[in-house]
């Protein structure tokens, strides 16, 4: 199983049609609908989490472009610019998962992002404020 | 009278001459730990000249001192402000001081709890000294001889008459160790507290940081020669709330905040990497300052002084949510900096998390320029004028 969070913008032009629905149909995939509004100038903003196989995944966001919907990617990731950071240690203190973490004996801070969940709380408690948060740039289709 | 009180002894000149002529030699207050176990205060004094040390924290009595220069036509600046951060400007016509806590005029503050307090004077320090434009507004109620009512304008350190560092408490001789007793989150200077003691947040480089090298201040005074933000800078005074007197260890290690300096410095030879704005969430803005002072081994005395080990340097735990915010400082328990260090300490049978904010890398870093500064004959001693009170 294939799973991403998309974020898709309708045209005006097509904002009236059951687009998302055919991913079902024809793509047998599932999703779920995060977020979705229609902008005073009548384009379509919707964030969606997709399931399905890889293929049919990838063949459903195909359609989608097909009908002039711009796809992105939406999930994020948090990021550390090694050059502010100080390895003082402060995030340390509210990272849940221990993708932040001390070395001993050299006190060095590592930051290990496989384990980090993206809770972002990280961001705000770095006094140098080196902890960023940035969408994947990863182009996956 | 102190020379046959010791069997070593060496003068500042004598050390001096050694830097010049290359013989010197120096070590860091951690290489000194093993070489004074290992030989004894004596030997070692014999052989090391100099240990250095280093820190790397917040340390928000800092801010620096900026004449910005004449303008046309002249003006006796009464508000100023540099990247729309109030500086004081109640001194002579375009001098005036920033400070490193003072917030950016539109910061929200702590109205959307808690803060980030983004942009702050330690920011804007960092900002001269990144090489940065730093906009500057001014103004003024008008004299005969400077009639100027409101200037701005955009300046650069490079181009400044004069930016002097003037820190009047930096290098705090020990520090509270943080702890939140309530039931809800708070956010301090000694950073994020979470509920029930669940973190003790800490803040010194304990066997490197200054202070804790030469606990009764016999090498260290007006005139004493520094490694500050990258640059070369000078103890000028002790620091406010320098508190010599509190309870010590038989080693003459005081056993809560004690011991602190006023520092100052051209800001011109320093660095944005040694000197940092930071924001600290829910409290403020402020400067991390990196500072390092070589201490010299004038006699076996100084050589057992700076063997301290982080097993020998011991602080105590107070209770941030209720005690310190009502100004009692009552010791929940006492803790060595081998425990803050190791990760976890108890604290009423509990084990509980340790955090540091102050970096041990980077104090270590700046140690080792220092010692680099030295060996290369770049760096002198600076004989104090007379040393910091120690009662």
């Amino acid at each position: 199983m294939y799973s991403k969070i998309l974020i898709l913008r309708f045209p005006n032009t097509e904002v009236q049609k059951p687009l998302v629905c055919y991913l079902a149909k024809d793509y047998g995939l599932t999703f779920n609908i995060l977020k979705a509004s229609v902008l005073p100038r009548r384009e379509g903003v919707m964030v969606l989490e997709l399931t399905g196989t890889k293929k049919n995944f990838n063949l459903g966001v195909s359609y989608l472009k097909e009908q002039g919907v711009n796809v992105q990617n939406a999930s994020q990731e948090v990021n550390r610019d090694n050059d502010r950071c100080m390895h003082c240690g402060a995030c340390t203190a509210v990272c849940p998962t221990g993708a932040l973490s001390i070395e001993r004996p050299d006190m060095a801070v590592n930051f290990d992002q496989k384990k980090c969940s993206v809770c972002a709380m990280c961001v705000p408690a770095c006094p140098t404020r080196s902890m960023g948060i940035l969408p994947t740039t990863e182009t996956f289709f | 009278m102190s020379k046959k009180k010791h069997k070593i002894n060496k003068t500042y000149k004598q050390i001096n001459d050694k830097i010049k002529s290359g013989d010197v030699v120096v070590v860091t207050a951690e290489e000194i730990i093993d070489i004074v176990r290992e030989n004894g205060p004596e030997e070692a004094a014999k052989h090391v000249d100099i240990v250095t040390t280093g820190t790397f924290a917040p340390m928000c009595s800092s801010g620096a001192v900026i004449n910005f220069g004449h303008t046309q036509p002249a003006i006796k600046a009464s508000k100023v402000w540099l990247n729309n951060v109030s500086a004081y400007a109640g001194m002579a016509a375009v001098d005036c001081y920033i400070g490193a806590t003072e917030p950016c005029e539109d910061d929200p503050l702590n109205k959307v709890w808690p803060g980030e307090f983004k942009y702050g004077g330690g920011h804007v320090i960092e900002d001269l000294l990144a090489g940065e434009k730093v906009h500057i507004k001014a103004s003024a109620y008008g004299t005969s001889c400077y009639p100027n009512k409101y200037v701005e304008d955009e300046i650069e350190l490079s181009k400044l008459p004069q930016a002097t560092l003037c820190n009047p408490r930096n290098g705090y001789q020990n520090y509270n160790c943080a702890v939140n007793m309530t039931k809800k989150t708070i956010y301090t200077y000694m950073g994020i507290l979470k509920p029930n003691a669940v973190n003790a947040n800490y803040c010194s480089a304990g066997q490197l940081s200054p202070l804790f090298n030469d606990p009764y201040y016999k090498t260290i005074g007006l005139g004493t020669r520094i490694f500050l933000g990258g640059g070369q800078g000078h103890v000028t005074w002790h620091g406010t709330q320098h508190k010599p007197g509190v309870a010590r260890t038989e080693k003459g290690i005081p056993l809560s905040p004690s011991g602190t300096l006023w520092v100052m410095g051209d800001m011109k030879q320093m660095k944005p990497e040694w000197l940092r704005g930071i924001s600290l969430l829910g409290y403020g803005c402020s400067l991390a300052v990196g500072l390092g002072i070589p201490i010299p081994i004038l006699n076996e005395e100084m050589a057992m002084y700076t063997a301290v080990s982080d097993e020998d340097l011991f602080t105590q735990i107070i209770d941030y949510g209720v005690d310190y915010p009502n100004g009692k400082s009552k010791s929940l328990g006492q803790v060595s900096y081998a425990d803050l260090k190791s990760g976890t300490i108890k604290l009423n049978d509990r084990e509980i998390q340790t955090v540091p904010l102050s970096s041990y890398v980077k104090a270590k870093e700046i140690a080792e320029i220092l010692k680099g500064w030295i060996k290369k004959g770049n760096f002198l001693l600076g004989e104090p004028q007379f040393t910091l009170p120690s009662e």
